[in-house]
């Protein structure tokens, strides 16, 4: 450790030092030493830090001043909705009737709890026009992965075996095609056309008797509608496969359009994107799963029912995939979304995706005159720009992305999606307000201008941020991942 | 109505319409085809406001009979235990939660090192060299081990013991469906996992076995032992979930050769919630740490030497390997890996034996009081913090009587164990006091008679 680090909880260690007191044993005690047999007792204590309770305060908020969240500034990050995530939830979801209650606690000591949870499904049912809705799935990933086991269990009970592929855009997200993997399919590949939208003729050439399901996301990961979303599901429902909606993205059409209406089967959300559960740092999320009534036997067990205004849990799913995750779900998440949806109502979230497209076109044609933009038409929620003017200078996009460390700002999604050379991926999201996007759009003008006549600051910024560019070579080569005591 | 998130004014509206040159919004949903564009409103709820809202809220929470009202004696893999308040004025900085993942190590310091200092406490805590940033929870990382062993050993046969938490069983059952593993299920014999079975059923078709430690009816199960069976067959991995509380005065799954080790930091610093987010937690060996499913935050330097963190082999992951990945997870747990690191820091070295002792201590006086009440217990003298009592009634009736009394009794075994009809899973924390347990025992005494 350097004088400039910051060191670690355990580089703050002091044999003897606690921070908490544990209740005073009360009971009679007796030699557990002689209760288990030695092997079992350990012998090395874990070197767990020694530190009292300001040591961990100071700790934790000097890292936490060496992070930065939406609370800190804008963070167009393109494909994450890094809208504001309000107070009202945090205070809701600490609620002792909330926080402190037990999964196996009787369903009548917990009405509320599964109320908001039924609740929350219907919202959920509403908003996307499906069937039934299940709250299991704990993150978009594992719902990608829920939705896809259900339109497997689906083809298998039709005796339909032999649909042993997914289809997924060159443009989709990677867990897109991992999901297909992990659920034990094999993942196709169908492309974009000049337009940013799924090539048709090439739909047709890769769906087939094999074809289980095409998972898209609608708009897609360039910010387009996929305007012949309706042919696209005409084209792989005649094959027999179903149409999966990778709900990341939809901020852009809340009370517009609804997946089930455009003729999807299977549909997740990410509640901690469009629904405001914070992203923590990484997680925990929340991937509610929504079918249509063809597959809504499938559904993980239990779903939440009410019956003579009395809620439970239904176990009794003879055709269900069974379970996804111990217990009901992220609760805690979804009671922050259930908070949101309720603050709204169906008149404020159609308001947010206007905005939320409004906002995005906006600094779209602002920064169309500086960035390439490789699709020109409307975008929705976020736009994708390519820095291959700049690179020609010298200057990366991702030395723009570190650039824009030294305004404060965070940076956009940079390389992704695939299909669009030096790709930056920006997405402002409704609760930011026109004052916020002119002065990420005047730093991103600056940037476009100094990589032409001083290309220097841009290619080695950051210049003002606590640490510099790092080592990732190293640290993949030669991993250390955990801290040792010298 | 006004939205106190969206600072749209009409002013601002007007000028960046002019900007993108439209004369309204609706020109921009106009690559909405006509026929699927909603055409009524969406039937939900009226908003409220933040006044309103809460109200109703508040009151849908007291609906909600909470376990700091009632006393607890439920367990079965969430457990009620002490929270320092240090864990949620951390968790409360909206640095760290309003923040994504840390992409951009140069402004998330804060978050990575954190991880980093996550990934070593699990590492000693479970004797494994290599921990990852964390996963959804026990279950789903118990999963994820499952189709690891599989994939690294080309094996399908998994043998999964039926004392591993009944609810995890169920989720490897599914994962597993994915790459078509066959499940054989170990049987337990008065609370422990069959040996002889798990011998007879081991063979060199066989990926893994999968153990937990302490297990669900709260049994130490002996590893020594089944590390010497696993030992006829070198490839076979060994799994072990583990509530990592217990480590503090349990020999650690790796003194005994496990492969992966999983389970929940819920006892550390996460309140139950109704089950979730809880926080998994995965470690392994050295020679699987490429194939680890999840984000993994290395230690490296910057441009002027300075220490970092950074996320790092990125190569297995699912937004660079795509369908080759090793795990399509894309999230972690973060902000609840933030709660346990600041509830294991806080517990401390020498806290975290006391604090295991203390729930064995309890749960052991608890046992006895059972014992001298008259009821048939069935544990022996190896178990942690849960034991299972034997009751003449159905565990339902009792835990109805209970409720009267202010109770929240255990767990009903036979929800998930036909067989063990009448049986409670009684769990006994550090928090639980020794009037708490006479007042428990006696109730159910007076059931009992």
């Amino acid at each position: 450790m350097s004088n400039q680090d910051f060191p670690l909880i355990f580089e703050r260690s002091k044999e003897g030092r606690v921070s908490f007191n544990l209740p005073e044993i009360d009971v009679p005690e007796i030699d557990l030493e002689a209760e288990l047999t030695e092997t079992y007792v350990r012998q090395e204590a874990p070197e767990l830090p020694e530190v009292s309770e300001l040591d961990i305060i100071r700790h934790y908020t000097g890292l936490s001043n060496r992070n930065y969240g939406v609370d800190s500034g804008f963070y167009p990050l393109g494909s994450c909705t890094m809208k504001y995530n309000p107070k009202i939830n945090e205070d809701v979801a600490r609620l002792d009737g909330f926080s402190h209650i037990h999964p196996y606690q009787d369903p009548k000591t917990v009405q509320g709890a599964l109320e908001m949870m039924f609740d929350l499904q219907e919202a959920l049912k509403e908003i996307t026009g499906m069937a039934g809705v299940s709250l299991q799935s704990a993150a978009g990933a594992h719902g990608e992965w829920t939705g896809l086991m259900m339109i497997r269990a689906f083809h298998e009970a039709n005796g339909d075996f032999h649909r042993t592929k997914v289809i997924v855009p060159d443009s989709a997200h990677g867990t897109n095609p991992a999901s297909a993997t992990v659920a034990g399919f094999e993942a196709v590949t169908v492309k974009s056309n000049e337009n940013g939208l799924v090539d048709l003729e090439d739909l047709r050439r890769v769906v087939g008797e094999d074809t289980a399901a095409l998972m898209l996301t609608n708009p897609n990961t360039l910010g387009l509608f996929e305007t012949e979303i309706l042919e696209m599901a005409e084209i792989v429902h005649n094959a027999g496969g179903k149409l999966y909606y990778d709900g990341a993205n939809l901020n852009a059409i809340m009370g517009y359009a609804r997946p089930g209406d455009m003729g999807f089967d299977v549909v997740h959300l990410n509640l901690h994107k469009t629904f405001t559960g914070p992203h923590g740092g990484g997680g925990p999320g929340s991937g509610p799963v929504g079918v249509s009534a063809e597959l809504e036997p499938y559904l993980p067990k239990p779903v939440i029912v009410k019956e003579n205004d009395f809620y439970n849990f239904e176990y009794d799913r003879p055709q269900s995939i069974g379970r996804v995750k111990p217990y009901y779900g992220n609760f805690g998440i979804n009671l922050r979304a259930y908070t949101y949806i309720r603050t709204m109502g169906g008149e404020g979230l159609k308001k947010v995706s206007e905005y939320a497209v409004l906002n995005a076109n906006y600094m779209m044609r602002k920064l169309e005159k500086a960035y390439d933009l490789p699709y020109t038409q409307h975008c929705k929620h976020e736009f994708v720009l390519s820095g291959r003017r700049q690179k020609k200078l010298g200057v990366r996009t991702l030395d723009i992305a570190k650039r824009l460390l030294d305004f404060d700002y965070h940076p956009p999604t940079i390389y992704f999606p695939l299909n669009v050379e030096e790709a930056l991926m920006i997405e402002p999201t409704e609760t930011e307000s026109k004052e916020t996007l002119d002065g990420f759009i005047d730093t991103m003008l600056q940037i476009a201008e100094e990589a032409e006549n001083n290309p220097e600051i841009v290619q080695e910024a950051p210049h003002h941020t606590i640490v510099k560019r790092m080592d990732e070579t190293t640290a993949a080569r030669k991993p250390i991942l955990r801290y040792y005591k010298s | 109505m006004d939205f106190r998130y969206l600072p749209m004014t009409e002013q601002d509206k007007q000028e960046m319409l002019d900007t993108i040159g439209v004369n309204s919004t609706d020109e921009l949903f106009s690559d909405i085809p006509e026929k699927v564009r909603l055409k009524q409103p969406l039937s939900l709820k009226q908003p409220k406001s933040e006044h309103d809202l809460k109200k109703e809220l508040v009151q849908m929470a007291n609906k909600n009979y909470n376990v700091k009202e009632y006393t607890s004696f439920l367990g079965a893999g969430v457990y009620d235990h002490f929270i320092p308040s240090v864990v949620d004025h951390v968790i409360s900085r909206s640095e760290f939660y309003t923040a994504y993942t840390p992409y951009q190590p140069e402004i998330s310091q804060g978050e990575l090192q954190a991880i980093f200092e996550f990934q070593t406490m699990i590492s000693e805590l479970t004797g494994m060299p290599v921990a990852n940033s964390s996963m959804y929870d026990g279950g789903t990382s118990l999963a994820e081990a499952v189709n690891l062993s599989a994939g690294h050993t080309r094996k399908k046969k998994v043998l999964v013991s039926k004392a591993i938490h009944p609810e995890s069983q169920a989720v490897i059952e599914t994962y597993g469906r994915g790459p078509n593993l066959e499940i054989i299920y170990i049987d337990h014999v008065n609370g422990r996992t069959d040996l002889e079975q798990l011998a007879s059923e081991l063979d060199e078709d066989t990926a893994s076995v999968v153990i937990q430690y302490p297990n669900f009816f709260g049994q130490i199960e002996p590893l020594a032992e089944i590390r010497e069976i696993l030992d006829q067959q070198a490839k076979t991995m060994f799994i072990v979930s583990s509530n990592p509380l217990s480590l503090g005065y349990l020999t650690p799954p790796g003194k005994f050769g496990a492969d992966i080790v999983v389970g929940d930091t819920q006892v550390f610093g996460i309140p139950a919630q109704f089950g979730g987010p809880h926080c998994g937690y995965f470690a392994t060996t050295e020679k699987l740490m490429r194939k680890i499913p999840g984000r993994l935050v290395g230690q490296t330097t910057d441009e002027n030497g300075i220490r970092g963190f950074v996320l790092t082999l990125q190569a297995r992951e699912q937004h660079i390997r795509r369908d080759k990945a090793t795990s399509n997870i894309c999230s972690n747990q973060a902000l609840n890996a933030l709660a346990s690191s600041v509830a294991m820091s806080s517990i401390g070295k020498h806290g975290l034996k006391k604090m295991a002792e203390l729930n064995m201590q309890k749960a052991r006086y608890a046992k006895q009081k059972f014992v001298e009440a008259g009821f048939e217990v069935i544990s022996n003298s190896s178990f942690f913090n849960e034991f299972v009592v034997k009751l003449p009634v159905p565990v339902k009736a009792a835990n109805d009587k209970l409720l009267e009394k202010g109770f929240i009794g255990g767990y009903d075994l036979a929800t998930y164990y036909p067989e063990l009809e009448g049986h409670m899973l009684v769990a006994v924390t550090e928090i639980r006091t020794k009037e708490e347990i006479d007042a428990f025992v006696k109730e159910l005494g007076d059931i009992h008679e």
